[in-house]
């Protein structure tokens, strides 16, 4: 499956006019955006600029006030809606890994094929094994996440949301916590991911990997979608505020 | 000084000290078991339950904490007989023991379950598990393993506490005891062996906490690292 630019019929996630606020801190002014099945969307801008929270609004981890969010059929934006089935169609990793400290690294990944597709025991380790291959970690499978390195810790978060089979993958800044070393050896299993057509959205500072991988580019800022194209338009950007950024960043 | 100790005078009643003993572990053992699940319960429900259950719980834990274990066990054994229920005294005393250690546990419980950072929880969340999932394999087991050492002394104090019901005339090791030192009028005597026994009853206690942990708890048998 090719990415693709153009708008596709349906996209898979769809924000229009999303507002968001803490209190009286307005953090989402009227955000919209698409992202089209099979599209790598990386989401950048100053700390602070409401990313973070974007990502979250999709996934149901907060509550919007105002416009709607549509994740794969979902509606977000609805008080009915049914987290379990957005669940099974999103799968999420954050900067913290957030791995399970008291359960082996097969154990992490098995826990939630078990618990909410009933999956066998068996069923789920052979299913550990897959996605742990696929990051290139299946001699870990019986160690605790405390026996890692960060690198390897998050490449197992990683696994673990797979081992669900998302259509949809989030990724919050997920190498921020790491030095360039492990840092590549995600990117390089997220990059991955990208090939073989997985849809996904990164929130990232990492500038060069969104221009390599990312089909769409949004930059946002003070709360709001300030300039989106593709990975060329961190080579011309078209506002001030997003050419100090990347004069800032880069 | 010149008290003659005399300890072969107890010497023919080392069943009736044995019975007692094994008598105050089945005790101890059945308001462990069940002080823990009340306890765990009412944690949970302290956490994560509505406004009402928080406060019955918040009620619960402070009138106990508050009050002496002999009045709690009078009150649940009168209690009882007042309801026109037939219970021997072992039962009520179980019962009592269990309301009381429940309380106890409920607060160290709680101290576990605040430390699973709620980073934890969204991950859970995050994957699909429900609730009451997320509660039995992600949230339980690491808040236990937490506080394990605080439970552990919480319930061989149970045990030790357990003496006291020996008022309503429950046939655990100090009632026989007591029994034992009006026999032979060797008070001292008996008071001394009792006391061995209840530090043999604590190590036996301590033993197979441990071994339990050890059971339950992989990642620290594995690593031996706190959590
Ligand atoms: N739960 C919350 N309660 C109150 N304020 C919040 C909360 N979460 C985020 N904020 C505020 O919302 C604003 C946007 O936060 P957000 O985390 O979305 O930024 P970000 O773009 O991801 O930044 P960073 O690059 O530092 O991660 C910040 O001012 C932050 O302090
Ligand atoms: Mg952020």
């Amino acid at each position: 499956m090719s990415s693709t630019l153009s708008s596709p019929l349906s996209p898979v996630v769809s924000l229009s006019n999303v507002h968001k606020s803490f209190g009286a801190l307005k953090v989402l002014d009227g955000v919209s955006f698409d992202v089209g099945v099979g599209e790598v969307a990386a989401i950048i801008g100053q700390s602070g600029s409401g990313k973070s929270t974007a990502l979250r609004c999709i996934n149901a981890l907060e509550t919007i006030q105002q416009g709607t969010i549509q994740v794969c059929g979902h509606a977000i934006h609805d008080p009915a809606l049914d987290r379990r089935a957005l669940r099974r169609d999103v799968g999420i990793v954050f900067q913290s890994y957030n791995l399970f400290p008291h359960l082996t690294v097969e154990q992490n990944i098995m826990l939630a094929p078990t618990c909410v597709k009933a999956l066998s025991k068996g069923e789920a380790r052979d299913l550990a094994r897959e996605v742990l291959s696929h990051v290139g970690l299946e001699a870990k499978a019986d160690q605790y996440p405390e026996q890692l390195s960060g690198g390897q810790q998050q490449r197992v978060a990683i696994a673990r949301s797979l081992a669900m089979r998302p259509k949809l993958m989030l990724f919050d800044e997920v190498t921020s916590a790491l030095d360039p070393q492990l840092t590549g050896e995600v990117l390089k299993v997220m990059e991955t991911l990208a090939r073989e057509g997985m849809t996904m959205i990164l929130v990232t500072h990492e500038m060069a990997f969104a221009r390599k991988v990312a089909s769409k580019v949004v930059y946002m800022h003070q709360g709001r979608v300030w300039e989106t194209g593709t990975g060329a338009m961190l080579d011309d950007p078209q506002t001030p505020e997003l050419r100090a950024f990347i004069g800032n960043g880069l | 000084m010149s008290y003659q100790f005399d300890f072969a005078a107890l010497l023919p009643y080392w069943p009736e000290f044995a019975m007692g003993m094994w008598l105050t572990l089945q005790l101890s053992a059945v308001a462990t078991v069940l002080g823990f699940v009340v306890g765990t319960l009412c944690a949970i429900g302290r956490a994560d339950g509505p406004p009402a259950v928080k406060w019955a719980v918040a009620a619960y834990v402070e009138i106990i904490r508050n009050t002496p274990l002999l009045v709690q066990i009078f009150l649940v054994y009168f209690g009882i007989a007042t309801l026109g229920v037939h219970v021997s005294a072992n039962m009520a005393a179980v019962a009592a023991l269990v309301v009381n250690v429940g309380a106890y546990t409920s607060e160290i419980v709680r101290a576990g379950l605040e430390s699973v950072h709620k980073a934890q929880l969204e991950a859970a969340d995050c994957l699909g598990l429900s609730r009451a999932q997320t509660y039995w394999h992600v949230i339980l087991r690491p808040a236990v393993e937490r506080v394990y050492p605080a439970l552990t002394s919480q319930y061989v104090l149970l045990m030790l506490a357990s003496s006291i019901t020996s008022q309503i005339s429950a046939e655990e090791l100090t009632a026989v005891a007591n029994r034992v030192q009006s026999d032979t009028f060797r008070s001292f005597e008996t008071y001394i062996v009792v006391g061995l026994l209840y530090l043999l009853l604590s190590f036996v206690v301590r033993v197979a906490f441990w071994l339990f942990g050890m059971g339950v708890f992989a990642r620290r048998r594995k690593l031996g690292t706190a959590l």
